[in-house]
């Protein structure tokens, strides 16, 4: 285990490194001028600009330094916010990004898993198309038009939550992350309906049954557990679609995350933070693919991530 | 089977429910505002207060569209940066509530030298919000930052060049920044030498770029000076908080230690990036801003809310004809008649009203209205009048003539646009009002980012593109001098050498004669439009925003900084 961890851990690397050097080279493609008021500096103070943030040099020049910041862990200047490093930025715009996706990770998975098996264990009755019914709605409805519909209703008609903006404690993140759960609850409860109903008719519930066990007993601990299997494959997926949902859901209410930072600094060719905000994105993506890539082998026995002999 | 149709008919009972739950919405709404109405008319307990008078509570919160990237005012260069330096601290004069220079810093009008190239000001006993006094030196050292080509600074030179002596050559590194014609006389007198006289220099000293900053402060701060509400020293009517360099929202706070505190009637002002205006409408409408900006297809949709207030802006947008592609070969916008025939054939009225219907107004000017006066505070529009109007008869003797010229009978021509909503749809208005009324005229349109245009704009490769700009001091020369040969904003390979002459001669034997320097502009624009076609005026800009009754005195500027809050305050909202 410890060593298929170590290995996982140096591919992860080997990962981000190519996702970096990829990221520098594309980037270097977009049109115009990372100074946004190029036009107006003289020649004299172009250069001094340039030196100043290092665009002066070659590009593979630019990279190897680039590179070896990065390894040391600093993401560089901004251009944009003048003289702010990137990491400052990423750290101050981080924590409303990561509560809305913690938050809408677990609530939507939670109630996607209480729905699914609800749907499961009464299944072909009013409860399992109602749920069907909710969960096809969660998938094809994308969570921005959620985010309208919420802020509509719950905010600007019934006065519940608040409209929008960050400055409302715990009430400011429930819209947000209500309509980011959309996304993951409706796949949970599409999975483990399916999983369950699957699990339900095989031979070692049957025999649970025979032994006399109740049926709470079944459901959760013998049922449940193995319909979390595929589950568990997609959140992976699953929480990158949080990210993506997160640039237009953050902007819509107007919250002050990485995602809108991401968005705007792309718009200003702000070379750094285009950098920075990709590679912590897929960081945090790769960790979560490690970590779900783990909980396999913790929820089912019979899969051994250390590619033992069977 | 059955169960495939139940469902399918649940499904859509639940989708029309959504549908006629939302049209139902807007009704509720209008019963909501009459229910309102009718509890504020029965509320006669509380004692009816003064109209006008100002709230016991003073605090408003406004929305930013976009987080402040620099508080630096030798660095700042945009939109929110300016406009926070305008209501944190103060340089030598500030607009006032008629948009007219007055002494700020300074106690006094300057005294001007003779042959206008030397501004005495005399500093009033003002203080930073560190309580120590604003010098003389402050200023100095303020210029020489902005002029020091180590600061890249993208107004000091920009601002200064041509104008503060010696400025050009300390921009490109050839003269120490010492010898800039900025000198402190003693603690309160600063003198000001300029390369030539300068008409309009007075309304400088009211931009970001000339506002003081303590050296022994922005010294000890180093890198740090300015990247959070706590490095940064203030000097106008309120200090900035809660800003943490990055973030997404920051408050001005009234700040005690400025002169003109008395003045001063909002205690606090909450600011928060909104990006999205329907979610700035929608804040708006829930109490939670005093005031949004209303734009896009928005725009059309509130315009006739009661709360709207119209304000006109002094950006202009035109077409700018590309006599050179790629700075090299000759298109077939080179051709007057082409140009004035396309100048002329587009609908004004209808694109300002019904396409953009933002508040903006047709333009047949490059020098916008209400932004520049002669002496006797006569509108500059006044005295230019009308050029290049909407005339598709002329449009069309133009173009035929034009074609012949050129010896073809069609021509295709690509318009280069921005990548917003509302600027392609504007985009397609053009194609279409061109294609019918110019024949053998197709029209491609290209719409790309911002970023993108700006390089497509530097290298000249495009045909027609739609510009615009927006003034940084007030007087017309801000516009015209965009045009003259191999400006750095010409960009279109176009030269006219009497043009030239009238804007050269206009900074120098007319600098000191306001009204034949005025005269001398009329002419140049005339020129540039009615004669050349070198551009196709479109629009002057204007904006809507949806503005609370209880929100008064805001001051807008029409160049520089977007907006005074010194003098704004809230009435009648409890």
């Amino acid at each position: 285990m410890v060593k298929y961890i170590g290995k996982r851990i140096i591919y992860m690397f080997i990962t981000m490194f190519l996702i970096a050097t990829a990221t520098f080279f594309l980037m270097q493609t977009l049109p115009g001028s990372p100074i946004a008021s190029y036009s107006k500096l003289n020649d004299t103070q172009k250069a001094i600009v340039e030196k100043k943030y290092g665009i002066d040099k070659p590009k593979p020049v630019q990279y190897a330094i680039y590179m070896k910041n990065l390894a040391k862990g600093d993401l560089g200047t901004s251009f944009a916010f003048k003289g702010k490093s990137v990491n400052d930025l990423l750290a101050s715009r981080m924590k409303p990004s990561f509560i809305l996706g913690a938050q809408a990770m677990v609530f939507g998975t939670i109630v996607g898993i209480l729905l699914g098996m609800i749907a499961a264990l009464k299944q072909n009755t009013f409860w399992d198309y109602g749920s069907t019914f909710f969960a096809i709605l969660g998938i094809s409805i994308p969570s921005f038009v959620f985010a309208t519909l919420l802020q509509y209703y719950v905010a600007s008609q019934w006065h519940l939550l608040p409209v929008g903006l960050w400055n409302d404690g715990w009430k400011s993140s429930v819209l947000p992350s209500l309509a980011l759960a959309m996304g993951p609850l409706a796949l949970s409860a599409r999975f483990i309906r399916t999983e369950m109903i699957e699990v339900m008719g095989s031979d070692y519930i049957t025999l649970a049954k025979a032994k006399g066990a109740n049926g709470f007993e079944i459901a959760f601990k013998h049922a449940f557990r193995n319909a979390l299997i595929p589950l568990i494959t997609v959140l992976g997926p699953v929480a990158a679609g949080l990210v993506t949902g997160s640039l237009v859901v953050e902007q819509i209410f107007a919250i002050p995350g990485i995602g809108e930072q991401f968005v705007s600094s792309i718009m200003v060719n702000d070379f750094a933070t285009i950098m920075g905000t990709t590679l912590f994105f897929s960081a945090f993506l790769i960790v979560v693919i490690f970590i779900v890539d783990i909980l396999y082998g913790v929820i089912d026995p019979r899969i051994r991530v250390a590619g033992g002999k069977a | 089977m059955k169960n495939t149709k139940w469902l399918l008919l649940m499904a859509m009972t639940l989708v029309l429910s959504i549908f006629l739950a939302a049209c139902g919405g807007a009704d509720e709404k209008e019963e909501d505002a009459s229910k309102d109405g009718s509890k504020d008319d029965n509320a006669t307990e509380t004692p009816k207060k003064e109209d006008g008078e100002p709230d016991a509570e003073q605090i408003l919160n406004l929305a930013e569209s976009a987080a402040i990237p620099s508080v630096d005012s030798a660095i700042v260069e945009d939109a929110v940066g300016f406009n926070v330096l305008n209501n944190v601290n103060e340089g030598l004069y500030r607009l006032d509530q008629e948009n007219k220079a007055i002494p700020a810093m300074a106690s006094e009008e300057a005294t001007e030298s003779e042959d206008g190239l030397t501004y005495t000001f005399k500093l009033r006993d003002a203080k930073w919000s560190d309580g120590t006094p604003v010098t003389a030196e402050d200023f100095v050292f303020a210029w020489q930052r902005a002029i020091d080509p180590a600061t890249g600074s993208p107004y000091g030179p920009f601002m200064m060049s041509g104008t503060v002596k010696n400025a050009t050559a300390i921009s490109e590194g050839k003269m120490d920044k010492k010898e800039l014609g900025i000198v402190a006389k003693d603690e309160k007198t600063l003198e000001v030498t300029l390369e030539r006289p300068v008409p309009y220099f007075l309304s400088l000293m009211s931009f970001g770029t000339f506002y003081p900053q303590k050296e022994e402060f922005v010294t000890s701060k180093g890198d740090a000076y300015a990247t959070n509400s706590d490095n940064l020293l203030y000097n106008g009517p309120f200090t900035l908080t809660d800003w943490d360099g990055t973030g997404g929202s920051w408050s001005y706070k009234k700040n005690d230690e400025y002169w003109d505190a008395e003045n001063v009637k909002l205690t606090q002002i909450n600011v928060n990036v909104v990006q999205d205006s329907a979610t700035a409408v929608k804040l708006y409408k829930d109490g939670k801003l005093d005031r949004a900006g209303v734009s896009g297809d928005l725009a059309m949709q509130y315009s006739t809310d009661p709360e709207a207030v119209l304000q006109p802006e002094t950006s202009v947008f035109y077409m700018k004809f590309n006599q050179k592609k790629l700075k090299k070969e000759e298109t077939p916008l080179a051709n007057v008649n082409i140009r004035k025939a396309i100048a002329k054939s587009f609908q004004k009225e209808d694109l300002a009203d019904v396409v953009l219907a933002n508040g903006s107004l047709p333009a047949n000017f490059l020098v916008p209205k209400d932004f520049a006066f002669d002496e006797s505070q006569k509108d500059f529009r006044d005295i230019s009048g009308d050029h290049l109007t909407y005339n598709v008869e002329e449009a069309k003797e133009f173009w035929e003539k034009g074609l012949k010229e050129l010896g073809v009978d069609s021509l295709e021509l690509e318009i280069l646009g921005g990548d917003t909503d509302l600027s392609k749809k504007m985009d397609e208005y053009f194609k279409s009002q061109l294609e019918t009324n110019l024949e053998g005229l197709t029209i491609k349109l290209k719409e790309v980012p911002f970023a993108v245009r700006l390089e497509l704009d530097d290298t000249q490769d495009y045909d027609i593109q739609i510009s615009g700009w927006g003034p940084d001091f007030q007087d017309p020369i801000s516009f015209l001098d965009l045009f003259v040969t191999d400006g750095t904003n010409n960009l279109m390979s176009y030269s006219n050498k009497e043009y030239d002459k009238l804007i050269a001669d206009s900074k120098a034997e007319l600098a000191l004669k306001p009204q034949e320097r005025y005269e001398a502009f009329a002419k140049a624009e005339k020129i540039l439009l009615e004669d050349d076609a070198a551009i196709a005026p479109i629009y002057q800009r204007g904006l809507i925003f949806l503005e609370k009754p209880h929100f008064k005195g805001l001051v807008s500027h029409p160049f520089g900084a977007d907006y005074s809050y010194k003098w704004a305050y809230i009435s009648g909202k409890e």
